[in-house]
């Protein structure tokens, strides 16, 4: 296999982004801006709007492209590998967009097959059972399966958007608000969903929210964005000591009075580790 | 036949009537395809012997690969063997627990209706859908008659604005690509004419034919179907794309009319562009067919001005730019309802777009077609 797993553990991370400057035109949206996925982290990624949260994960999987910056996945450097080594790396993460990007002419169970009909060489008998299987996990009844996407909800696409990110098993998960547009009782239940993901298979989670019952349910590291760059990260009661002005508004705005008085059990694992190692 | 190096698969070993099912190598969904292979025909004689699921020699496994597992248990558990897990990981144990849960049975899509029934079906729906889109241009036509009324009594409904912009889109954008064609087409038409009177000695009359034929019919029938295939697809897109995101129902919601705000700009904007256009073109046809009689046919150009103006009446060039307004609002209406019948997928606005440049094109020749009915019953 052409992705070293010794490089996985020397680094210990599987995204190393250095000094990332991303902008369009004369506007530098991200400026020499660095950040790091841990496996099996959930990674919530914060900050007001416009600040580029989208741009950078665009930026990450190559869809921007970049003025400045290294970007390594697996410990490998993305500008210095070759087409094929690339796309075996595109098919290790699963990307979950904003407003879902499902193929509006396809079938759900169709959306969730692409990846499966494209890059592998399994029956179509085996491909239903595995759809199946991927819409019962996500929490979709088996009638959505010949459901076009025009015919869903907004909590439904999303859903259906997660299960097409999941048919590959990806070791990385990108999400774009995966939690906006839903009600506070399916917000739940997404993020019961990826830390239970995050517990069988081992995800690793990239995930940009404004969802503050995400935020500390789900992830277990924050980072803000900010001027361009990552003004915090770490785990909860550091991004709470932070002194920002927009920081302290929005952890210790109206919104947020849930999260002082409740623990938060995912962050438990994590807190008392240096967040930087 | 070369034996495939397999590695990743299972070994199934039997000792003293007990059967081990023992997976190795990496069951994760890259390896798919290999393991499927060689599970693909696997069974055991029906009987009660006991078969354990030993996973010790099981490197990685995923999603896909415990639905396998889970799957080759639960055939042999249907064939009365009772079926035991041993040396089970941590994560497999958490994925198989996982996938027996997420288990159900398979949607079971509705049968297919037969193939005479199919038929039947869709010619039905044609005939209904050619019904509705006679509807829809009806009712189109009824609100953009009430709207013209409206105007009266209320001139600030008019968007001049928006309708120059229309215009600038569909009728200046349009001037070259209108005036090209228009001009090949002059040319060729008049090539022909003088190529094929010439055996009669009657060079002469080609100018009459070539004025006539561009005037009365090819100059606003081409302008006419470049139209229809430049601004009518268009508006069909527009029209969809706004309908797909809502934006029509947004501009519904404000209290506004969208057959005012959206569709009556654009088809003003077309009957003021397609006369104008229709104009041009039959200039420069006029103009390619003059060039061709000078080089090709020797009329010198100041000769086929002269005969151009006492051969062709004036009654050929209005009764071939009359036809352009009428061809214009086809053409925009048609763009109109079909992209308001666009759905939720791409697809569908693809098919509309398709089919709104198909009709119109259609439709414009059927126009032609009855103003030469008209005129000839007219002209007796």
């Amino acid at each position: 296999m052409a992705i070293n797993p010794r490089a996985i553990k020397t680094t210990g991370y599987l995204i190393e982004a250095t000094d990332l400057t991303v902008g369009f035109d004369d506007v530098t949206v991200l400026e020499d801006l660095s950040i790091q996925l841990r496996r099996g982290e959930i990674l919530g990624f914060v900050g007001p709007s416009g600040a580029g949260k989208s741009v950078l994960t665009r930026a990450l999987v190559g869809l921007l492209p970049r003025r400045a910056g290294h970007i390594k996945f697996f410990g490998r450097d993305i500008d210095r590998i070759g087409t094929a080594d690339r796309r075996k790396i595109e098919r290790r993460w699963g990307i979950l967009f904003q407003h879902g990007a499902l193929f509006s002419s396809l079938t759900v169970k169709e959306n969730i097959q692409v990846p499966m009909r494209e890059h592998m060489d399994i029956t179509q008998e085996l491909m239903d059972e595995l759809a199946e299987l991927t819409l019962s996990l996500v929490g979709l009844p088996g009638d959505a399966g010949p459901k076009l996407p025009a015919q869903l909800s907004g909590g439904m696409i999303k859903r259906v958007a997660l299960a097409r990110a999941l048919a590959l098993n990806p070791d990385i998960l990108f999400l774009d608000e995966p939690t906006s547009g839903l009600d506070p009782v399916g917000a739940a239940a997404f993020d019961d969903l990826i830390i239970k993901l995050k517990e069988t298979l081992g995800l690793s989670v990239f995930m940009v929210t404004h969802d503050l019952d995400s935020l500390y349910r789900a992830c277990t590291r924050i980072a803000v964005l900010g001027d361009k760059k990552v003004m915090v990260e770490g785990d909860l009661n550091t991004i709470l000591q932070f002194d920002h002005p927009w920081v302290r508004a929005y952890f210790h705005g109206i919104r947020a009075r849930g999260i002082s008085n409740k623990a938060p059990s995912a962050l438990a694992e994590v807190q008392g580790q240096d967040p930087r190692v | 036949m070369v034996a495939e190096v397999i590695n990743n698969g299972f070994y199934l070993d039997e000792a003293e009537g007990v059967f081990r099912f023992r997976p190795f190598g990496s069951w994760i969904i890259r390896n798919l395809d290999e393991v499927e292979r060689q599970l693909g025909g696997f069974a055991l004689p029906r009987s009660d012997a006991p078969v354990v699921m030993d996973l010790s020699d099981l490197e990685r496994i995923d999603l896909a690969g415990a639905w396998l597992i889970h799957r080759a248990a639960r055939q042999l558990s249907a064939d009365d063997h009772p079926v035991s897990y041993e040396s089970v990981g941590r994560a497999a144990g958490i994925l198989l627990t996982e996938v027996a849960d997420a288990e159900r049975p398979l949607h079971q899509p509705p049968p297919v209706p037969s193939k005479a029934r199919t038929l039947i079906e869709d010619v039905g729906k044609s005939v209904l859908g050619s019904l509705g889109d006679m509807r829809a241009l009806t009712a189109l036509i009824g609100s953009l008659i009430t709207i013209g009324a409206g105007l009266f009594r209320r001139p600030s409904i008019f968007r001049p604005t928006a309708v120059l912009y229309h215009l600038e889109q569909t009728g200046v954008r349009a001037i070259p690509i209108v005036a090209l064609i228009t001009f090949v087409i002059g040319a060729i038409v008049s090539q022909q004419a003088i190529y094929q009177l010439r055996d009669f000695g009657a060079e002469q009359l080609a100018v009459e034919f070539v004025g006539i034929v561009i005037l009365r019919e090819l100059g606003v029938l081409l302008t006419a179907i470049m139209v229809a295939g430049r601004s009518g697809s268009a508006f069909t897109a527009e029209v969809g794309a706004m309908k797909m995101r809502e934006e029509i129902d947004a501009v519904r919601t404000l209290a506004l009319d969208p057959i005012e705000v959206i569709i009556a700009p654009r088809l003003t904007a077309l009957v003021i562009a397609v006369p104008l256009l229709t104009f041009i073109g039959n200039m420069s046809a006029l103009t390619a067919a003059a060039i061709v009689a000078f080089f090709y046919g020797g009329v010198p150009i100041d000769l086929f001005i002269e005969r151009l103006r006492d051969t062709v009446e004036m009654v050929n060039f209005t009764r071939g730019i009359v036809k352009a307004p009428f061809m214009a609002v086809i053409i925009g209406m048609v763009a109109v309802v079909e992209g308001l019948q666009v759905t939720g997928s791409t697809e569908s606005l693809g098919q509309r777009t398709t089919s709104s440049v198909v009709k119109s094109i259609f439709l414009v020749i059927v126009i032609d077609g009855l103003f030469v009915l008209y005129y000839a019953v007219v002209d007796g």
